[in-house]
């Protein structure tokens, strides 16, 4: 015991010796959890609108008009001609292209039914197919307000049959989209940290050749290395830590669930993350390498882990490779506990899967760790 | 232990994949000696010493360091031995006192005793103006000189030096081979491996390793009278030239 | 020049004897590729959803079936009380409860109108909105079945062409963006890294000292990075081309030649980042933390930028990465040439420039 206290004395005063690291562990992540979670948004606005009127007629401009009034649409350019709008898609200035046809409002009069042609720039396939459902939104709007006007003047005993839907959303009635991203981006930022700087660190000793000094005295594997992983797992809570009070202060997302039950279940991740981390270490033998490796899954992990892409939209086999990713499941708890108050059942299956992984992992990493070659 | 031996080696061989870097090696080092380990660049000694104190398990033979076996009782032999690496392996942005403390505070000495320890190794050393200082602003031959006193700080039975004067300057060696002669009058056994063929003729006893095997072995009067010549570096010459 | 060459041969071995990071180095950019390919989207499929349903009639059930017979959804559960919709939600796997109001067909039959309430787990905002909207959208599709014998309705019909990517595949959206990650990567990161690594170890001095000029101890160093980056571009590119199908209209000659412009500055900047740490491990966290994350998420890899608050979006001006993804979207996709695209890459190389300048300063005045 009194070992491991001299290793974790001497790590944390390299550590805090280190000037070029410091800003690196305490204020980078704190930086980037206030601008990355503005930046990280899925929501489509602010859409490049442009629209070409062929018909110039009080229901062409109208339905003009319907497009402007909608929060979506913000920019709106009108192009003379359709080989001047499609440059301008060229060059992206625009996204959403509206050609309202010749005889537009003659037409609609005589055949109570016309065509509009929109074109999107698809590139961005999923904010493209938002884009659509806007547009189409708009236009059914138009139509029910030309019924409505017909309505009054035909035969009132006719009465359409209507199915009303009240969205409720719950946890986030403003669809607030950084409620939602506050938590997975410290998720992110409390993995990225604690695994490079314990994936590095006994690389490095290794490196500089203190670690053979290590291996010819008598300390044990085990006391060594929980007294290496120690202090990045203090720097661990102390990011998680200072993570959510940022949120909280600046982002005011909720904590409806129990924070110790947050901690608890960070305290067990850490250990995952950190016996990954060593594990890294074991096998390289520099810190280039292990800086590699370790980016390579942190890479695969995050993307793998539902924080910024929806885990039940991804094929079956690739929902299956998700379960063996730490990460999923700090994102899931995080999100569970802080935005819907989950309990300690709730998330049972999570931490236990966790714990288990804690337990592997570090097993691995004793086992890999090998004072004598 | 009979007969005062606190090295035996015998047979004791390493292998990478076909290539034998230590070939059958077989010697003993008695009690308080300082055993000098000869050789060129590459000749095996660091690969013979790393299987000595149990960083690195030998492909075939025996060996007992301060009376334990190299294959099964490792961590017993690191208890009992000092080692100072070729590369300086202090910390570098840890300061004197910090190191001292640390590597201290591994081998499991009290508070007490390091404090104790401390003090009396940074008077002997003349370093107390820069105790406070980051080891990594000392000179070299400063560094080397902490860096045998720290490996001698639990009162191991053996330190092993592996080439401990490389790079530094006459005066330095000079004052480093004072150290060892204390310490190897204070019982401790010394086990130095240099290619200086002067500070050959400092030790006991000598063995001269060419191409993963000892050629030589003896006192350095005996080896000098074994190949008619006058110096080490003549004895040397004449074997690695065969 | 000889020793040049030399030179530049020890590096290469350096990084080939490395074979785990050179596998990391090429599986990297193939694993990315294939993830985003096949697995990861951002639409919706297959969400699990709860049915509350207070009426048990012919109506809400064949509603329930319509819903269940989408892609979007499939009906995990039924529920019987208002109290089960909190419990189902904090288990995490329902995204979306269905709550039909009592007597639904009698209502929709006497009254003409009856009414659902979709409730949506909105902690994820966009998938919540998307469900709504889904939801709604099948079931307008419904009311005009069941109204289609009564309505007269002008209807003005949208015809949506979907340019550039007609089939909303992901991977071309993400295609540009892993291309422009990976050489970042390996460009800025492994460079600042392994020249920072020659500091530390003390090696540097040496080839300092050595008859080689410092320039060419730079350029020695970053010129294996240089052909690491463009076999990746290539592997990717084909990947793309062969596996995706995903087509480049415009010339890869053009797409070559910016892509080497980019790969220099990112290069640069490792260079840069390299005369900042004196350790690699602060070398990898400024390109971890300081460049990569920002990369990613400030580009429009991910993210579109035109939805980002303004200051944000602004600052995404200085990441280089952006005009390059502008560059490389409008050659592969859309097919253009030079004339569409010489502002942004104009910017690239005033940035590529600055970079350099800015290191060969920042290089000297250390040496000194």
């Amino acid at each position: 015991m009194k070992t491991i206290l001299y290793i974790i004395q001497k790590e944390f005063k390299q550590i805090f010796r280190n000037k070029g690291m410091l800003p690196i562990i305490f204020v980078l992540p704190i930086l980037q959890l206030v601008i990355l979670s503005n930046a990280a948004t899925f929501e489509v606005k602010n859409i490049k609108f442009g629209y070409i009127d062929n018909d110039h007629s009080s229901t062409s401009r109208a339905l003009v008009e319907k497009f402007n009034a909608s929060t979506y649409f913000n920019v709106l350019t009108v192009f003379p001609s359709e080989a001047i709008a499609s440059a301008a898609m060229l060059k992206g200035e625009v996204d959403v292209l509206l050609e309202i046809p010749n005889y537009f409002e003659r037409d609609l009069q005589n055949e109570k039914r016309n065509n509009l042609g929109i074109t999107i720039n698809a590139i961005d396939g999923a904010a493209a197919g938002i884009e659509n459902v806007y547009v189409t939104q708009i236009v059914q709007g138009f139509n029910q307000n030309i019924k409505m006007d017909v309505l009054q003047v035909s035969d009132k005993q006719i009465q359409p049959i209507v199915i009303e839907t009240i969205p409720l959303f719950w946890y986030n009635k403003t669809l607030n989209y950084k409620t939602f991203m506050v938590p997975g981006i410290l998720v992110l930022l409390v993995t990225m940290i604690t695994l490079f700087l314990s994936g590095m660190n006994i690389v490095r000793e290794k490196e500089i050749g203190t670690l053979e000094q290590i291996n010819v005295t008598p300390i044990k594997k085990s006391q060594f290395i929980i007294g290496k992983l120690f202090p990045f797992w203090v720097i661990g809570m102390g990011l998680l830590t200072v993570g959510l009070i940022l949120a909280r202060l600046i982002f005011n997302v909720p904590m409806l669930g129990s924070l110790a039950l947050m901690y608890l279940y960070t305290s067990i991740y850490i250990l995952v993350i950190l016996g990954i981390g060593l594990f890294i270490s074991n096998f390289t033998d520099t810190q280039q390498q292990a800086m590699f490796i370790a980016w390579f899954f942190t890479v695969i992990f995050i993307l793998m882990s539902g924080l910024f892409t929806p885990i039940e939209s991804m094929p079956k086999w690739a929902q299956t490779l998700t379960k063996f990713n730490p990460i999923r499941y700090f994102v899931e708890v995080m999100r569970m506990v802080m935005l819907k108050g989950s309990g300690f059942t709730d998330i049972l299956p999570q931490l236990f899967k966790t714990a288990l992984y804690a337990f592997i992992m570090n097993g691995l990493a004793v086992w890999s760790y090998k004072k004598t070659n | 232990m009979k007969n005062n031996n606190v090295i035996e080696a015998q047979e004791l061989t390493k292998m990478f994949g076909d290539f034998a870097a230590v070939n059958a090696i077989s010697f003993n080092v008695k009690k308080g000696e300082i055993f000098g380990f000869l050789g060129a660049n590459g000749a095996g000694k660091t690969t013979a010493m790393k299987m000595l104190i149990g960083i690195s398990i030998p492909t075939s033979g025996k060996a007992k360091v301060a009376g334990f076996d190299v294959f099964t009782q490792a961590e017993d032999i690191k208890k009992n031995i000092g080692y100072m690496s070729q590369r300086f392996a202090l910390y570098d942005d840890l300061t004197v006192k910090e190191n001292i403390t640390f590597f201290g505070g591994i081998y499991g000495l009290s508070r007490k005793q390091i404090k104790e320890k401390a003090t009396v190794l940074i008077e002997e050393l003349g370093l107390e103006k820069v105790a406070n200082t980051l080891v990594g602003a000392l000179p070299l031959g400063w560094k080397q000189k902490l860096s045998f006193s720290v490996s001698l700080l639990h009162d191991p039975k053996i330190v092993f030096l592996d080439e401990p004067t490389g790079g530094v300057d006459p005066i330095t060696r000079r004052q480093f081979w004072e150290m060892i002669y204390k310490a190897a009058n204070q019982g401790t056994t010394v086990f130095v491996t240099t290619h200086y063929m002067d500070e050959a003729e400092y030790c006991d006893r000598v063995s001269i390793m060419v191409n993963g095997k000892i050629e030589a072995l003896g006192t350095p009067k005996k080896l000098k009278e074994q190949f008619k010549a006058d110096n080490m570096n003549d004895v040397f010459l004449k074997l690695a030239r065969g | 020049m000889k020793r040049f060459i030399g030179f530049i041969k020890k590096e290469f071995y350096h990084i080939f004897r490395d074979r785990r990071s050179l596998f990391i180095l090429f599986g990297m950019p193939i694993a990315q590729i294939m993830l985003f390919g096949f697995a990861i989207t951002n639409e919706i499929n297959n969400v699990d959803i709860a049915v509350l349903d207070h009426s048990k009639d012919a109506i809400t059930e064949e509603i329930i079936n319509k819903i269940s017979a989408s892609k979007y959804f499939s009906i995990h559960q039924f529920i019987e009380k208002e109290r089960a919709i909190e419990a189902v939600f904090k288990k995490g796997k329902i995204k979306a409860v269905l709550n039909f109001e009592k007597e639904f067909s009698k209502n929709l039959v006497k009254e003409h109108k009856a009414t659902i309430q979709i409730i949506t787990d909105a902690t994820d905002p966009n998938t919540a909105n998307t469900i709504s909207n889904y939801v709604n959208a099948i079931l307008i599709q419904y009311q005009q079945e069941l109204n289609k014998d009564i309505t007269i309705e002008y209807q003005i019909v949208p015809q949506t062409r979907m340019v550039y990517n007609p089939e909303l595949k992901s991977v071309y959206m993400f295609v540009p963006g892993v291309m422009t990650i990976i050489l970042m990567l390996v460009s800025a990161m492994m460079t600042s890294i392994s020249i920072t690594r020659e500091k530390e170890l003390g090696t540097m001095e040496i080839l300092l000292v050595s008859p080689l000029k410092p320039i060419q101890v730079i350029v020695g160093k970053v010129f294996p990075y240089i052909f690491l980056s463009v076999i990746n571009a290539i592997v990717i590119v084909l990947l793309s081309i062969f596996i995706f199908k995903m087509p480049v209209q415009g010339s890869l000659f053009l797409l070559a030649i910016e892509s080497v412009l980019f790969i220099i500055s990112a290069l640069a900047l490792g260079i840069l980042i390299s005369t900042i740490s004196t350790t690699q491990q602060t070398a990898m966290m400024i390109s971890l933390m300081g460049l990569m994350l920002p990369v990613i998420l400030l580009s429009g890899f991910i993210f579109p930028i035109s939805s980002m608050p303004l200051p944000l979006q602004i600052i995404s001006n200085i990441i280089p990465a952006k005009w390059f993804i502008i560059i490389i979207k409008g050659i592969m996709l859309k097919g253009v040439g030079l004339q569409f695209i010489w502002k942004e890459t104009l910017i690239l190389l005033a940035m590529t420039v600055f970079f350099i300048v800015l290191s060969v300063k920042k290089y000297k005045i250390r040496l000194e």
